[in-house]
């Protein structure tokens, strides 16, 4: 576990798109993140495993600038930047699909996709400007939703999540945070958002970061693999140097361990 | 019955591209043709329908008219566009019909004590709504009380405060004030075209803009309009203030058109009424979704019924009982309506 620390891993050249160093996060008592060291390379897709509670969400939710760290500091594009909220995030290039999708069930599909980032005409918002571009972007994504006008709370989960990553998709990011983008998703759907991960990689200049819990998925499109366990990055490896097993092996070494722990104390 | 949105969000728009007002007002008549507002709209024909029909010279005249649809439902349907806001946002302000008591005799003051033109003690007594809000919001999404408690509180300080300034006396309107008061409200017509050219402007910023897109939001989901960078702090502020100084507005109108202020004028009544509107034209007390012209037909609605029994005679200590029973009956009316539509189109 000690033998894969984020310092081993070789320097590349060029700048990274993402930087995190040494990023703690406490509420109150309860410490969230302890020491994170995290980087994210340009074009690059980095998928972030971990168990539940291991402090996956909160880190992504501080690289978008929904929360802030109590204690390390953000590199954007090599410059340290305190995010300061959601839309300051966003106006650095950087675009969240955040686990509960953000969706405002009683708007419409193409209101939701232009959420604060409305087409406006004058004081007024620009509807058919708005209602044409979701409905083109949604047809060029292959994601097919009976219309556009319709109101999220009418959609299937798939169909919802599909939605949150079009919407974070379709403005011009280029530092994407997804989490858990195949959850809630049927086998089709998976495909549909694999597909849009891999068109994103093959123009190369979006970065990525994805949250999943299928090692199979994450390996299949993220080109590096860090571990989060307990606050901490414990594994930081390239996708072809490690498998399924093995990430299932630390994991459950790591439960074990815990276990152990707990019955010695007892 | 949760899927009024459709008007809220716009409905598919098959018009020429047009823009303006007059085209989202075309198209906002034309989506309440198939919204939740077609069953309001057919309780209150309903109510003056049976008014008018049983009570032809009596109710069909034009000073009825004036009593009904000014004095009566204006105020109502103007403080209404305030809080079909809040609610929209997920908030309620108990405290505006005391704005509505105590703004004009801020008017007052700053014309026949401070001096003031007639058109800036008007502007004041609307400041002073603007900051009432101000404070509202400040203590609501600041401190974090809800809002139910915050305005029961600042509702008691207003109240007394107009008892205290006032040493629980009227005014009497001065004279030359009174020329100014026309189109604010001392004309029999102007409190009704001043809430109809309300309500009008904020069914665009409600269905049209990108403040009411992002007031649906806050109410709709919260967490989520924050997650999408939504500043839902500003929002509810700024809809506290709305309200604010549409209180204030219908105070100072009330009392330009009795022609002196009441430290008793206002108070619960008017807010109770104008939340009822909004809810029985479709306004969801839950927040996520509203619709201004609904509370504008529901102020109609209750006023109609307010009026039509004071005019049929209806013994004063068993108004009350009569008055509650047909709120229920309009509302009852009102849900089931939308929900046999909703079953038709299933």
């Amino acid at each position: 576990m000690t033998s894969q620390t984020p310092e081993a891993q070789a320097p590349e050249p060029g700048v990274d798109a993402l930087r995190a160093e040494h990023i703690g996060k406490r509420f109150g008592a309860v410490t969230a993140l302890s020491d994170i060291n995290l980087r994210l390379g340009r074009g690059e897709a980095l998928g972030l495993l971990g168990d539940n509670g291991a402090g996956k969400s909160t880190l992504l939710k501080i690289l978008c600038g929904f929360q802030q760290q109590s204690t390390g500091r953000i590199l954007v594009n090599g410059e340290e930047m305190l995010l300061k909220s959601v839309d300051h995030a966003r106006s650095l290039g950087i675009e969240c699909v955040f686990q509960d999708l953000a969706l405002i069930n009683q708007l419409s599909v193409y209101h939701n996709m232009f959420l604060k980032k409305e087409r406006v005409w004058g004081p007024l918002l620009n509807n058919r400007s708005m209602r044409e571009t979701a409905r083109k972007q949604l047809d060029a994504m292959g994601i097919s939703i009976p219309s556009v006008d319709v109101p999220v709370a009418s959609l299937s989960g798939g169909q919802r999540q599909a939605i949150a990553i079009a919407r974070a998709v379709y403005t011009d990011a280029k530092i994407l945070l997804l989490d858990e983008p195949f959850a809630a998703m049927g086998a089709k759907e998976v495909a549909i958002i694999l597909d849009v991960i891999r068109d994103l990689k093959s123009k190369g200049d979006v970065s990525i970061i994805i949250i999943a819990h299928n090692y199979g998925q994450a390996l299949e499109i993220c080109d590096r693999i860090n571990l989060l366990q307990q606050g901490e990055i414990t594994l930081d490896k390239a996708s072809k140097d490690t498998s399924v097993g093995e990430l299932n092996d630390i994991v459950i070494a790591e439960y074990r361990r815990a276990v152990e722990a707990r019955q010695r104390s007892a | 019955m949760t899927d009024q949105s459709g008007m809220l969000t716009g409905l598919p728009d098959k018009s020429p591209r047009g823009g303006g007002t007059t085209a989202a007002l075309l198209r906002g008549l034309g989506a309440a043709g198939r919204q939740r507002e077609t069953t309001i709209a057919v309780v209150t024909v309903a109510l003056l329908l049976y008014f008018g029909l049983t009570n032809p010279t009596t109710f069909v005249s034009s000073s009825n008219a004036v009593n009904l649809f000014s004095e009566t439902a204006a105020p109502i349907a103007i403080i209404a566009v305030g809080e079909v806001f809040l609610l929209i946002c997920g908030e309620i302000d108990l405290s505006v019909g005391f704005i509505f008591t105590f703004a004009p005799f801020i008017m007052f003051f700053a014309h026949a004590y401070w001096g003031m033109p007639v058109l800036v003690a008007f502007i004041t007594a609307l400041v002073f709504g603007l900051i009432c809000g101000l404070i509202n919001g400040f203590l609501t999404v600041t401190l974090g009380l809800p809002s139910f408690i915050t305005t029961l509180g600042t509702g008691f300080i207003l109240a007394g405060m107009a008892l205290y300034f006032s040493h629980a006396e009227p005014k009497i309107m001065p004279l030359d004030m009174r020329g100014t008061g026309n189109w604010i409200g001392a004309s029999p017509w102007s409190q009704f075209i001043w809430a109809v050219a309300l309500v009008a402007i904020f069914h665009v910023v409600l269905t049209r803009t990108r403040w009411g897109l992002h007031t649906i939001s806050t109410g709709g989901n919260q967490l989520g309009a924050r997650e999408a960078g939504i500043n839902v702090a500003r929002i509810k502020y700024g809809n506290f203030m709305i309200t604010g100084v549409l209180g204030a507005l219908v105070g100072v109108q009330t009392a330009f058109y009795l022609t002196s202020i009441d430290p008793l004028a206002g108070g619960y009544q008017p807010m109770f009424y104008s939340v009822t509107a909004a809810v029985i034209g479709g306004t969801a007390m839950l927040g996520g979704s509203g619709t201004i012209l609904g509370a504008f037909l529901g102020a109609i609605a209750l006023s109609t019924l307010i009026d039509g029994f004071n005019i049929v005679g209806i013994n004063a200590n068993t108004v009350q009982i009569v008055f509650g029973g047909a709120i229920l009956i309009s509302m009852i009316a009102n849900v089931q309506i939308a929900r046999l539509r909703e079953r038709g189109s299933a």
